[in-house]
């Protein structure tokens, strides 16, 4: 054997064996059933809750993530001929309608779907079932309104106004999913081409458009950590919740009449290789046990009608009770012409 | 057996596993994504002259920040191969820190250091300062093995230093600049998370207009045929720096580096001021991430590194963040002895094979993983590695494969000018001296080799650590390197996520300085090996 072939040899086996390798390190086997849940990257889930679903029910839960909702859809997309897992989690109302149609998803009608899930429902067919809403608001920096004397905006027609002028951040709608929602917001709010000259006011107003929610919210925003220039910024209408000072006071706000809802869904995925278990994991996410903890970890709402939000929310982070929506089949249909209008629009 | 093919045998070996990974955990997928793609009206695309601004502005940014990454380069890899100062270990590791720091959080750094609307400009020097590390140590490699006398020779022949500088030195080097050139120009033109925070969604390359079409606008026909033109260009640049190279892989006349190094004299003593302000650049964007570890609303504090032992506001992390250091060493090691094995079988092919066309399209097959968008690579895997037995998509493994895809390309940079320098008349003498074959591989070969193969190993590991491209796609929730740990911290509202979002950051480069610092020290340890 040659001298490099064997020190590369030599090589591979020392690392092999200094236990410090994945291939070392296997796992405990798992359960008899194990169901792989395939999610957006924002799932987390309280550890015990997962615990305890596994004892009761015999399943062992696989989660992996797979990115937003959009790059989620399409990952099932093109492995439908060979799915992913068997459940997925986190698929929303802007995309469904191309999960739908490629079908990537199997019925399964959830008994407790009933209890609010339902008026969510994509199809008669219920592939898809909703699981927690989201809505993205804009959200603003309370503290910085009171210092400078400025009345809060309140609505979206508010913000072409001169007095916030260069006060707002927003991330662009063709690189961030909040920014395409917002996008959305607006189409729904002044029409289809109505939206096109709010936005011609918009930019006039000189807002400050970033790639990502993280910049625009960590970079540019003044009511989070990095202490921005801007104190307007899109955000969720949960967010104030996360940011609160000392007292346990939120120190920003969501402009409840700025939202724009995304419903976030799961489904069987068709090819499952257990879908028995696998719809038994659907019916676990809309379980009173899964709903409740769902504010507290992934700061969305439980879809299920009755479940009690954690405490201070009613006041940090209600839920707005009439956000703007688009049928999903029409923003399947539109998205892209919007997008590039957009785009031509704005960035010229 | 013959002796011809006792000789081959081993090489035809070492192609066959080298061709088979390429071909399974690239080739194919990427040739099946993009197939998919063709299927579409993948032309119309080609003809849009946005598409056209978009190459141009591509290959232009990865021109000049493989320009700025050259020339803040060089006065390191001086200092380093040359001059024997105080701290240049130090100096060896600080350099190489910059490497591993996840896109987002240097383009965030920048961002903040520039203004939003510095595009270009930000982008370019955000490149090279990911970049500077791949040309000190590509280029100091070689340096420090040069034979000191040839420039001392042309000085005594009356040359100035500059001339001799360029007419002894530079030539000799070329193949490393080569090298580092053609690295870091790849590195460039596909980086993505730099240009996507940078540029602020206005300013697009191919690799990100590749990742808005696949992964948030499912248009593939678009995507391929972007995908093919980035390939394109790549392949060209690639053509570009192989020409480049072709003539001058020469026999050198390597010493062992002790030799070489000495205290700096005149006009050197620029040279370590030069080294000495890139380092002071390199080191802004780093103390400003520092400081925001340390930065809470109400002062000074250290909440984010007591956060390391937690899993976040809420639990935003699967595990804590110190588990993920853990993830990201352990997935580091994978990808590194993997990268070893390739990058080394590959460079020992890629020496023994004569017919020089054969090697140098072999040499370019192995470099094109750099040079294709992450996305398509992992988009390829969904739709191929799905039929393999024991579904490799879901693997733990296939992080520390994709890393290694990324890394191999480097260890041969780095290995193959050396090897290729090694006067091949050292081993006739070898052999005229009664050495047979394998003691002459492992007297002249692994002595002057081992220095860079182990450099390589430093050097590829702390490329795994922070990559972000593939392991942003494939990293499992339960098992998330520091970088995937990182942007996901950043991507929830809450002070405590940002800070420990910061303080993740200080711990990958500590990681990173541990792992350079281990490696250095091995590295010190083969001199002795040295004397010959």
């Amino acid at each position: 054997m040659n001298r490099y072939l064997r020190w590369v040899a030599a090589l591979a086996v020392a690392s092999l064996t200094t236990g410090c390798s994945l291939i070392g390190s296997s796992g405990p086997e798992p359960a008899a059933r194990t169901v792989t849940l395939v999610a957006h990257d924002s799932f987390v889930a309280d550890p015990a809750v997962l615990a305890d679903f596994e004892r009761r029910s015999g399943i062992h839960l696989e989660v992996r993530n797979s990115g937003d909702a959009g790059e989620l859809t399409n990952k099932l997309v093109l492995s439908r001929a060979a799915p992913l897992g068997d459940v997925a989690y986190g698929v929303d109302s802007t995309f469904a309608s191309r999960a739908l149609g490629a079908g990537v998803f199997a019925p399964h009608r959830s008994a407790a779907a009933e209890r609010g899930p339902q008026r969510y429902a994509q199809d008669q067919e219920q592939r898809l079932t909703a699981i927690d809403v989201a809505d993205v608001c804009l959200n603003i920096d309370t503290g910085w309104f009171a210092q400078h004397r400025v009345p809060e905006p309140a609505t979206l027609r508010d913000l072409t106004d001169p007095r916030y002028r260069g006060l707002i951040a927003l991330p662009d709608p063709t690189t961030s999913s909040p920014g395409l929602a917002f996008l959305l917001g607006t189409v729904a709010a002044f029409g289809d081409p109505g939206w096109q000259d709010y936005w011609r006011d918009l930019t006039a107003n000189d807002v400050k458009l970033s790639a990502g929610w993280e910049e625009a919210y960590n970079q540019d925003f003044s009511g989070a950590t990095g202490q921005g220039p801007r104190p307007i910024v899109l955000s969720y209408a949960s967010s104030p919740a996360a940011e609160v000072d000392e007292t346990g006071r939120p120190r920003t706000r969501a402009l409840l009449d700025t939202c724009y809802r995304q419903v976030e869904y799961a489904g069987v995925l068709a090819g499952a290789k257990d879908p028995q278990a696998a719809g038994e994991v659907v019916d676990f996410l809309l379980s009173p046990e899964f709903q409740a903890q769902v504010p507290d970890q992934m700061y969305v709402y439980p879809a299920v009608d009755g479940v009690a939000l954690p405490p201070g929310w009613a006041e940090s982070a209600p839920l707005p009770q009439d956000p703007a929506e688009l049928p999903a089949a029409e923003v399947e249909r539109n998205r892209d012409r919007w997008v590039e209008q957009w785009r031509t629009l704005v960035r010229g | 057996m013959n002796h011809g093919l006792r000789r081959r045998l081993p090489v035809a070996l070492a192609a066959v596993i080298v061709l088979g990974f390429l071909g399974l955990f690239f080739a194919w997928p990427v040739a099946a994504i993009v197939g998919l793609g063709l299927r579409g009206e993948a032309g119309a695309v080609l003809v849009e002259p946005s598409t056209w601004r978009l190459v141009g502005f591509t290959l232009g940014q990865a021109a000049a920040s493989t320009a700025v990454a050259l020339l803040a380069g060089l006065p390191l890899a001086y200092v380093l191969a040359r001059l024997a100062v105080p701290g240049r270990g130090l100096l060896r590791v600080a350099v190489t820190v910059p490497f591993v720091l996840p896109t987002i959080v240097v383009g965030m750094a920048f961002r903040a250091l520039f203004g939003a609307d510095a595009g270009v400009l930000a982008i370019v020097l955000a490149n090279a300062f990911f970049n500077v590390a791949v040309v000190a140590r590509t280029v100091s490699g070689l340096w420090s093995h040069l034979d000191r006398r040839m420039e001392d020779a042309a000085r005594s022949l009356g040359a100035s230093r500059l001339r001799a500088f360029t007419s002894v030195t530079l030539p000799a080097l070329l193949p490393a600049l080569g090298s580092a050139a053609s690295v870091v120009f790849l590195f460039s033109a596909t980086s993505f998370g730099v240009v996507l925070v940078l540029g602020g969604g206005e300013l697009r390359t191919l690799e990100t207009e590749i990742y808005l079409r696949t992964v948030q606008l499912l248009d593939l026909p678009g995507a391929a045929a972007l995908s093919l033109l980035q390939l394109a260009a790549v392949v060209a640049a690639l053509l570009v720096a192989t020409v480049a190279r072709r003539r001058r892989e020469t026999a050198l006349r390597l010493r062992a580096p002790s030799d070489t190094a000495r205290r700096p004299q005149g006009a050197e003593w620029w040279v370590v001021g030069l080294a000495g302000l890139v380092l002071c650049g390199l080191g802004t964007p780093i103390v400003t991430l520092l400081l925001r570890s340390v930065s809470t609303r109400d002062g000074w504090g250290l909440a984010g590194y007591r956060a390391l032992l937690g899993t976040g506001q809420n639990g935003t992390l699967e595990v804590t963040g110190l588990e993920a250091a853990l993830n990201s060493v352990r997935t580091a090691v994978d990808a590194t002895w993997m990268a070893l094995l390739f990058g080394l079988l590959a460079s020992f092919v890629l020496v023994a094979i004569r017919r020089r066309a054969v090697a140098e399209s072999l040499d370019l097959a192995l470099m094109l993983p750099l040079g294709v968008s992450a996305v398509t690579v992992g988009f390829g895997y969904l739709i191929t590695l799905g039929s393999l037995p024991g579904d490799l998509r879901t693997s733990p493994l296939l992080v520390p494969f994709a890393q290694a895809l990324v890394v191999t390309p480097l260890v041969i940079r780095m290995v193959l000018p050396v090897l290729r320098a090694i006067d091949e008349r050292l081993r006739q003498a070898a052999a005229t001296l009664g050495a047979g074959p394998w003691r002459v591989r492992r007297e002249i070969d692994v002595p002057l080799a081992a220095r860079t193969v182990l450099a390589a190993a430093g050097f590829g590991f702390v490329i795994a650590l922070g990559e972000f491209g593939a392991t942003g796609f494939l990293a499992r929730p339960d098992a998330p390197t520091l970088p995937v740990a990182i942007a996901r911290l950043l991507g929830r509202p809450g002070e405590l996520n940002s800070q420990l979002a910061y303080a993740a950051c200080t711990l990958l480069m500590i990681v990173t300085v541990l792992g350079v610092v281990l490696i250095e020290r091995l590295r010190g340890r083969t001199d002795a090996v040295e004397e010959f």
